[in-house]
């Protein structure tokens, strides 16, 4: 917690423009207790205006990411699951395209983008419900939708890029890699409600997750409702990370790799392991953030492809390592 | 006599198939019942059923005379506990974190110290302290199996169910993993229902031997009773002998009692 804020401090004055830390704090102490330090407008602007929304904004989604990654491996007892494999994203990937190429939308006015990505983000994880609820479906049959549902939307996307526009191409394109460029304090506030509603409600599962890694069985007979539970768990990560997807694109890898790297470090119980993987995904977005500002600066790059270009080598340096058991202890 | 546990009329089937048709057990505290018969005759299943893992399509399941089907889950976690045959290795958890779980039922967020001093007590009684902090998932099946063995009586309820407890065992650990259910059966008037293919094992460690045919119960007494040349090729097919050692029945098989043309 004390590295996120200190981390943050020292984010936000790196950027086209130079500040230094002192200054940011000053900057956001000013807006609390006015009129102790003087501050110059424009440094406020930039502050409160565009990199203090950022901050909070890959924080948040870190956040949402790395834990929502985290109930859904366990709740699937597979190690491959992630908003991002299972299709989520993917989806909602789609409902952009649908609105920037058709202009068919859900909602109308302003937000009419993130109201189909919400819309169709949800649909796809409503269908691997759905197939949790008919009889015989297994953990394994859900992965397996969710995958095959990542490569049809995407096929569809790419089927779509043909026909569109280099404009609307432009919209799908910039929404497909990922960004929180867009993240504004109002989208932020709407982020920040959803989570603190579902976050608190998964990690009270943190026990039955526990239970449920050893199999369904063996977990009811320890008195947890294992088929509850999943559905519960599916359905209200879904909700988050619908809410998260929609606001910032496809942000692939966090809710894979934060999970792993908190079991890596910190074993097996989910009390532990689930605010770890939320503390690790809202660190490593902001690092990925930072990078994505400054490398080309002053342009700025997607986040969810810096994300993947250095995440995926540390990730797999991760799981070769980790395969010694001295790391799991 | 005390009745721990009561099946009534117990039917179950996947979809359309009837795997359990009609099961109907009464059994007394403080035994060591085992369930025999050939594979697929439904011993997994009727456990699975006695612990509401599955639900029976009819019939009811009562322990110390409350009935199962209108019990909390977890409730019912603090009366009957169960060990698999084999579980998910997915995760890696450790040996002590595996049994810990045992003691979810009877703690709220966090576990205490009596909590984590039943765990260090189970393993000690299974011998296998020294494995508690090695991951589970790169145990043997036979540490595999104890570890989920101590799991259940960590559990500390008053009905263990156990799904061929002793198949991954070899011939030490069987014995031991037998003596320890006795004991505690014995000791603590712990009830422990035991499927198994052992014919011999069961003879010597149970009161009380159930044997199924085809979903249903065939014969259900005591081990001579019930393990008799003619109840063994009725339901095994084969041609068995069965002596007495010290008065427990020994079963020695002779060979297959030639199938009719036409019957699979
Ligand atoms: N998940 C399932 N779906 C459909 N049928 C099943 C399922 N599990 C078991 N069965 C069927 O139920 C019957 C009884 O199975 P069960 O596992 O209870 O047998 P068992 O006596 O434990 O056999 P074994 O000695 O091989 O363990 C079998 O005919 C099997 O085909
Ligand atoms: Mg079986």
């Amino acid at each position: 917690m004390a590295t996120l804020i200190l981390a943050s401090g020292a984010i936000i004055t790196i950027g086209p423009m130079p500040i230094t830390i002192i200054e940011v704090y000053c900057t956001i102490l000013d807006k609390f207790v006015p009129g102790i330090f003087s501050i110059e407008s424009m440094i406020n602007t930039v502050v409160w205006q565009i990199r203090l929304p950022r901050v909070a904004g890959a924080i948040s989604v870190g956040l949402g990411l790395g834990i929502c990654g985290c109930v859904m491996q366990a709740v699937l007892k597979n190690p491959l699951a992630s908003p991002f494999t299972l299709g989520i994203s993917s989806g909602a990937n789609f409902g952009v395209s649908l609105a920037a190429v058709f202009g068919i939308t859900i909602l109308g006015g302003p937000y009419f983008l993130i109201g189909n990505a919400f819309v169709f983000a949800l649909l796809c994880s409503g269908v691997i419900i759905g197939l949790s609820g008919l009889k015989g479906a297994t953990s394994e049959t859900m992965v397996l939708a969710g995958i095959a549902l990542n490569y049809l939307f995407q096929a569809m996307n790419q089927l779509f890029s043909y026909i569109a526009s280099d404009e609307q191409r432009d919209v799908m394109r910039i929404w497909g890699m990922g960004s929180i460029g867009g993240l504004n304090w109002n989208s932020i506030m709407v982020i920040a409600v959803v989570s603190m509603i579902c976050l608190p409600l998964l990690y009270s599962k943190a026990w039955d997750l526990n239970l449920m890694t050893v199999g369904d069985e063996a977990a009811t007979s320890m008195g947890v409702n294992a088929g509850h539970v999943r559905i519960f768990v599916l359905v209200v990560s879904s909700l988050l990370v619908a809410a998260l997807v929609a606001f910032v694109g496809v942000i692939g890898f966090i809710g894979l790799v934060a999970p792993h790297v908190a079991r890596l470090i910190l074993g097996s119980d989910h009390r532990y392991i689930i605010p770890a993987a939320g503390g690790l995904g809202a660190i490593l977005f902001l690092f990925a953030d930072v990078i994505a500002m400054n490398l080309f600066s002053p342009s700025t790059i997607p986040t969810g492809t810096v994300m993947s270009v250095i995440g995926v080598p540390f990730f797999l340096y991760l799981i070769l390592r980790g395969r010694r058991k001295e790391y799991w202890s | 006599m005390i009745v721990k546990l009561s099946v009534k009329g117990l039917h179950f089937s996947y979809g359309s198939a009837e795997i359990l048709r009609d099961v109907n057990l009464d059994i007394r505290d403080g035994q060591v019942v085992s369930i025999v018969g050939p594979n697929g005759s439904g011993k997994s299943t009727l456990i699975k059923c006695i612990d509401r893992i599955l639900n029976p399509s009819k019939g009811e399941v009562i322990v110390d005379r409350q009935k199962v089907s209108g019990m909390k889950q977890m409730e019912l976690a603090r009366m009957i506990a169960y060990v698999p045959q084999n579980s998910l290795r997915v995760f890696p958890n450790t040996v002590f974190d595996v049994v810990l779980m045992g003691r979810r039922p009877h703690l709220g967020w966090r576990e205490e110290a009596r909590d984590e001093q039943k765990v260090w007590e189970v393993l000690g009684l299974l011998g296998i302290e020294d494995l508690a902090l090695s991951l589970f998932t790169e145990l043997s099946g036979g540490q595999q199996q104890k570890v989920l063995i101590a799991r259940a009586l960590a559990q500390e309820t008053g009905v263990i169910l156990l799904d061929e407890p002793t198949s991954n065992l070899d011939v030490w650990h069987q014995i031991d993993v037998m003596e320890i259910l006795r004991t505690l059966v014995r000791s603590q008037d712990l009830t422990a229902i035991i499927a198994i293919h052992d014919l011999n094992t069961a003879a010597r460690y149970s009161d009380t031997i159930i044997m199924m045919k085809g979903g249903k119960i065939f014969a259900a007494g005591r081990p001579e009773d019930v393990l008799t040349s003619e109840n063994l090729a009725a339901v095994y097919g084969i041609h068995a002998r069965v002596r007495n050692y010290d008065d427990i029945p020994h079963v020695i098989p002779l060979k297959q009692i030639p199938r009719k043309r036409g019957r699979v």
